[in-house]
């Protein structure tokens, strides 16, 4: 793929995370993690099964509190916030089990995407009528555009619920983008897809990345996937840091190559 | 606009870039073209298609195309693609179009035969194709696309829009630069040059002229009426011949709007928010779609599946004799209006053919019931039989003559002959000019007297209607003399909603056997009502039930055979269900989606040879390309069942 063979860099660092440290009662998730995420970049969280990606997650979008660390966004420095203001500060997220309204159709899933952006009260959206109805056509556009670059006109008006699962992860993937994310999280995006709906997949992430400039941080199992697309790689394994770099550079790391070939600990 | 209002005036409509200008003068501000972009139908009319061609083909002439460049056209049926075609044409052009799905191989061959300088592609899926292709193309010099996305990092090519505002540049300097160009352009001129996907061999490019091309959208449009406004999808592949004179050539000659589908996947949804009034299917697409409405049918309760077995039932006993205007009695006429009222009409707004006055089907055989099927709806579905070579129309359907088992009757200046051996030859004025840098098979196919040999065995019956039995080179004898046409057999196969292909072998054997490929909806369908599971294809073709249910269908193929004394002798004798669909990625069909008999049988030799052996089942691993290019192995084991043939039945008395 022409995007991989890309050398790129990058330097602003759009958020840094500084000594993360996270337990659940007597369990540590996360002991001691800093690492950076550049404007503009792909940056993989990697690790074995409960490495404490999610975890690591749900911290920089405001869901779970580390007790120690501190997370700093755009400049901001704090440790702690919730999860609505990661939304408003340009934070959007997919999950690992897709949290989608079922019963709805893709295209009112995705329209919820651009709530934050919703001006107009409760009283006009249920009139329907005046400023409610122009905003709502600006937002059905950008939502059409949404549906136009993922490829999904033909599930448009399907029940979410109706879809087999890669399509799924895409409308939630386009939930996302309808925020118009500065930072996007993706949690496990290509998890349990076949060959061919990963590659879909790989492609849309990049196409984001390319086209709108979004800056992505993305959890993935696929080592494969991983190493195609990302510009640099955090590997975590028992919830401590035990890697940082560039693919290449990440792939012959002998502490990596242990952690994922299960050496005792 | 003076320049063209003059032509119009003066010239004959013998182009298409003089039909366009006409067509901008007296119906301007009509719709001409459709697509849906973001959700919405945006419509452009004739003025405005006028006026993107202008800048589209002066942005070509600053470009360099001269006349007799060749255009290569790639990607699915847009209204940007169609302009681009008769931009190239207002400059003396010859636009090639090229199938959109083909790989980067089979394209490199079209454009190197076809010499083309110039390509357009629709996105970035095809601007990839072409890049890899002038690698080893140099002569391919410009890459134009259409659709942005994903190209931003791509050097050394060009934008649609880029173009046009060359284009634009240009005509301020120099005002009558495309006019000019127009008006040298005459009838006897190369139009298009269309690559038939062959069923052996390389792909040939036949060379139609504007003569041919308005001929037989002419005729066509005469021969069931269309009329300006007339609404048609442009859905099938526009490297196709029908498309080009559905799509193109018609919708210039008479005026049609040619709507464009929002993407591949959404044709259904499309085509019901269209309502087209003119419509073609490939026999493969009306398949589809009873087996859609089949299986529907049996998801709903039992009020309504009894309410549509009742009233199908009157459909088919009285809607084709209504369509053909023969006499019904009162008491069916009221039926079968309830029936409209509460089955028929719903279900043709679904099928999107609520409005539909002529539909065509050709390409291949259709099957009987599935083609009454839309007769007893009221739709007036005809078939056709035509060839690239001779512009499409060689026989329709005429209202009120419509024989499931004919092709109809020649279209006006068609004469038809058949050759001793059985094979059907034409001649019209739509005969092609001759396919390009290919002499040789130019004159293989086409007599010095015009008369092209159209490789089918057919006769004409007392009716004077065509009926086509199969390829004559196809036709071939058993060892015991008996006559074996294996397209013949196949369809009659193929018409079962559970067989999506069928190969027969036979000539030179001792008896008939075949290769089945299941249709994986319905039979996917049918194994989840009766609790069978499977996880691939693969494993759904082994089961056993499958096989019987083949099985039972074969059994009924071979009474019907029996019935007839002259195909009695071929019956199925010996079955397999091949464990991987036949794909044309793989070659083994044709992108027209027939089948390459010859090509399966040595691709599968071992099975072939194991049909005709002793064992009960075959070893099998074959190389297959997926949809990415990547190359991967299928292999398994394949049962083979023996048949009992049935007795020849004899006629009583």
């Amino acid at each position: 793929m022409a995007m991989a063979e890309r050398v790129r860099s990058f330097t602003e660092v759009l958020l840094s995370v500084e000594n993360i440290s996270l337990s659940f009662g007597g369990v540590k998730a996360l002991t001691d993690i800093s690492f950076d995420i550049r404007k503009g970049e792909i940056r993989a969280i990697i690790g074995p099964n409960g490495a404490g990606k999610s975890s690591m997650l749900n911290c920089i979008n405001g869901f779970y509190h580390p007790q120690q660390g501190a997370i700093t966004y755009k400049g901001v420095r704090r440790s702690r916030m919730r999860p609505h203001e990661a939304a408003e500060q340009g934070i959007a997220r997919t999950f690992q089990n897709i949290a989608l309204f079922k019963g709805m159709s893709t295209l009112d899933n995705i329209m919820t995407g651009r709530n934050l952006r919703m001006k107009t009260g409760l009283f006009w959206q249920a009139l329907h009528f005046g400023p409610a109805r122009r905003e709502e056509i600006e937002h059905r556009k950008a939502v059409e555009e949404i549906i136009d670059f993922l490829e999904i006109q033909h599930i448009r008006k399907v029940p979410v619920g109706r879809l087999p699962y890669g399509l799924q992860k895409r409308v939630e993937l386009g939930r996302a983008l309808a925020a118009q994310p500065e930072l996007l999280l993706l949690d496990e995006p290509m998890a349990g897809m076949n060959i061919e709906e990963k590659q879909d997949m790989c492609r849309f992430i990049l196409d984001v990345n390319d086209e709108f400039g979004t800056t992505i941080c993305l959890i993935e199992h696929d080592m494969g996937v991983v190493m195609d697309i990302s510009d640099r790689v955090v590997v975590l394994d028992y919830g401590k840091k035990i890697g940082d770099g560039v693919p290449d550079a990440v792939k012959s790391d002998q502490a990596v190559i242990d952690a994922y070939l299960g050496v005792s600990h | 606009m003076t320049v063209e209002r003059a032509i119009a005036r003066t010239e004959p409509r013998d182009t298409f870039p003089k039909l366009l200008a006409e067509l901008a003068q007296t119906r301007g501000d009509r719709p001409a073209y459709r697509e849906k972009e973001y959700g919405i139908w945006q419509t452009y009319d004739w003025a405005h298609v006028a006026a993107q061609v202008r800048l589209l083909a002066a942005g070509l002439a600053d470009l360099g195309f001269r006349r007799g460049d060749r255009l290569i056209v790639a990607g699915d049926n847009r209204p940007s693609l169609y302009w681009s075609m008769c931009a190239a044409q207002s400059l003396g052009g010859v636009p090639v179009p090229v199938y959109q799905d083909s790989v980067a191989d089979e394209l490199a061959y079209v454009v190197e035969h076809a010499g083309a300088r110039y390509a357009l592609a629709e996105d970035q899926e095809q601007v990839d194709k072409l890049l890899e292709i002038q690698k080893k193309v140099p002569s391919l010099q410009t890459i134009l696309y259409n659709d942005p996305r994903g190209l931003r990092h791509y050097d050394g090519l060009l934008s649609y829009a880029d173009v046009q505002a060359r284009g634009e540049r240009l005509l301020a300097a120099a005002p009558d630069t495309v006019s000019a160009e127009v008006a040298q352009g005459k009838g006897s001129d190369d139009a298009i040059m269309l690559y038939t996907s062959g069923t052996t061999g390389r792909p040939k490019g036949a060379v139609l002229s504007y003569d041919n091309l308005v001929w037989a959208a002419e005729a066509g449009a005469a021969f069931d009426g269309l009329k300006a406004g007339d609404e048609l999808l442009s859905y099938l592949p526009m490297a196709w011949v029908g498309d080009h004179i559905f799509s193109y050539a018609q919708g210039y000659v008479v005026g049609l709007v040619v709507n464009c589908p929002e993407s591949a996947s959404t044709v259904m949804t499309d085509l019901r928010e269209i309502g087209p009034t003119y419509y073609f299917a490939p026999p493969r697409v009306l398949e589809n779609l009873i087996t859609q409405v089949t299986i529907r049918m049996e998801d709903a309760g039992l009020i309504k599946r009894r309410l549509f077995q009742f009233f199908m039932g009157v459909a088919r006993r009285v809607g084709p004799a209504l369509l053909d205007g023969r006499s019904v009695s009162i008491g069916d006429r009221l039926l079968y209006g309830l029936g409209s009222l509460l089955i028929y009409g719903p279900l043709k707004n679904t099928l999107g053919m609520s409005r539909v006055r002529v539909a065509y089907t050709a390409g291949e055989a259709v099957g009987p019931e599935i083609f009454n099927f839309y007769r007893a709806l009221g739709v007036n579905m005809k078939q056709l039989y035509g060839q690239t070579e001779a512009s499409v129309f060689v026989t329709i359907h005429p209202n009120g003559e419509v024989f499931p088992e004919t092709v109809g009757k020649p279209v006006s200046k068609v004469e038809l002959k058949i050759a001793e051996s059985g094979e059907v030859l034409y001649r019209s004025p739509g005969v092609f000019k001759e396919y390009f840098k290919n002499p040789e098979a130019t004159n293989d196919a086409k007599t010095a007297d015009g008369w092209v040999h159209t490789g089918d065995a057919g006769y004409l019956d007392e009716r004077g209607h065509l009926r086509i039995i199969d390829r004559a080179k196809d036709v071939g004898k058993l060892n015991d003399g008996a006559l074996f046409a294996p397209k013949y057999i196949e369809n009659k196969l193929k018409f079962f909603p559970h067989i999506n292909e069928a190969v027969a072998f036979g000539d030179g054997r001792d008896f008939v056997a075949a290769f089945v490929n299941i249709d994986m909806i319905a039979v996917g369908d049918w194994a989840e009502r009766r609790n069978i599971a499977y996880a691939s294809y693969q494993e759904l073709a082994a089961r056993p039930e499958v096989y019987d249910l083949i099985q039972d269908e074969i059994e009924q193929v071979n009474r019907d055979l029996a019935a007839d004394p002259r195909m009695a002798g071929a019956q199925i004798r010996r079955f397999l269900i091949l464990h991987k669909a036949l794909d044309a990625d793989d070659g083994e069909l044709t992108r027209t989606n027939k089948v390459r008999r010859g090509f399966i049988g040595e691709r599968y030799r071992t099975l072939v040879d194991a049909l005709y052996g002793t064992a009960g089942s075959a070893h099998i691993g074959v190389d297959v390309t997926f949809e990415d290019g990547r190359k991967g192995r299928i292999e398994g084991d394949v049962a083979l069942r023996d048949l009992a043939p049935h007795p020849t039945l004899r006629k009583a008395g």
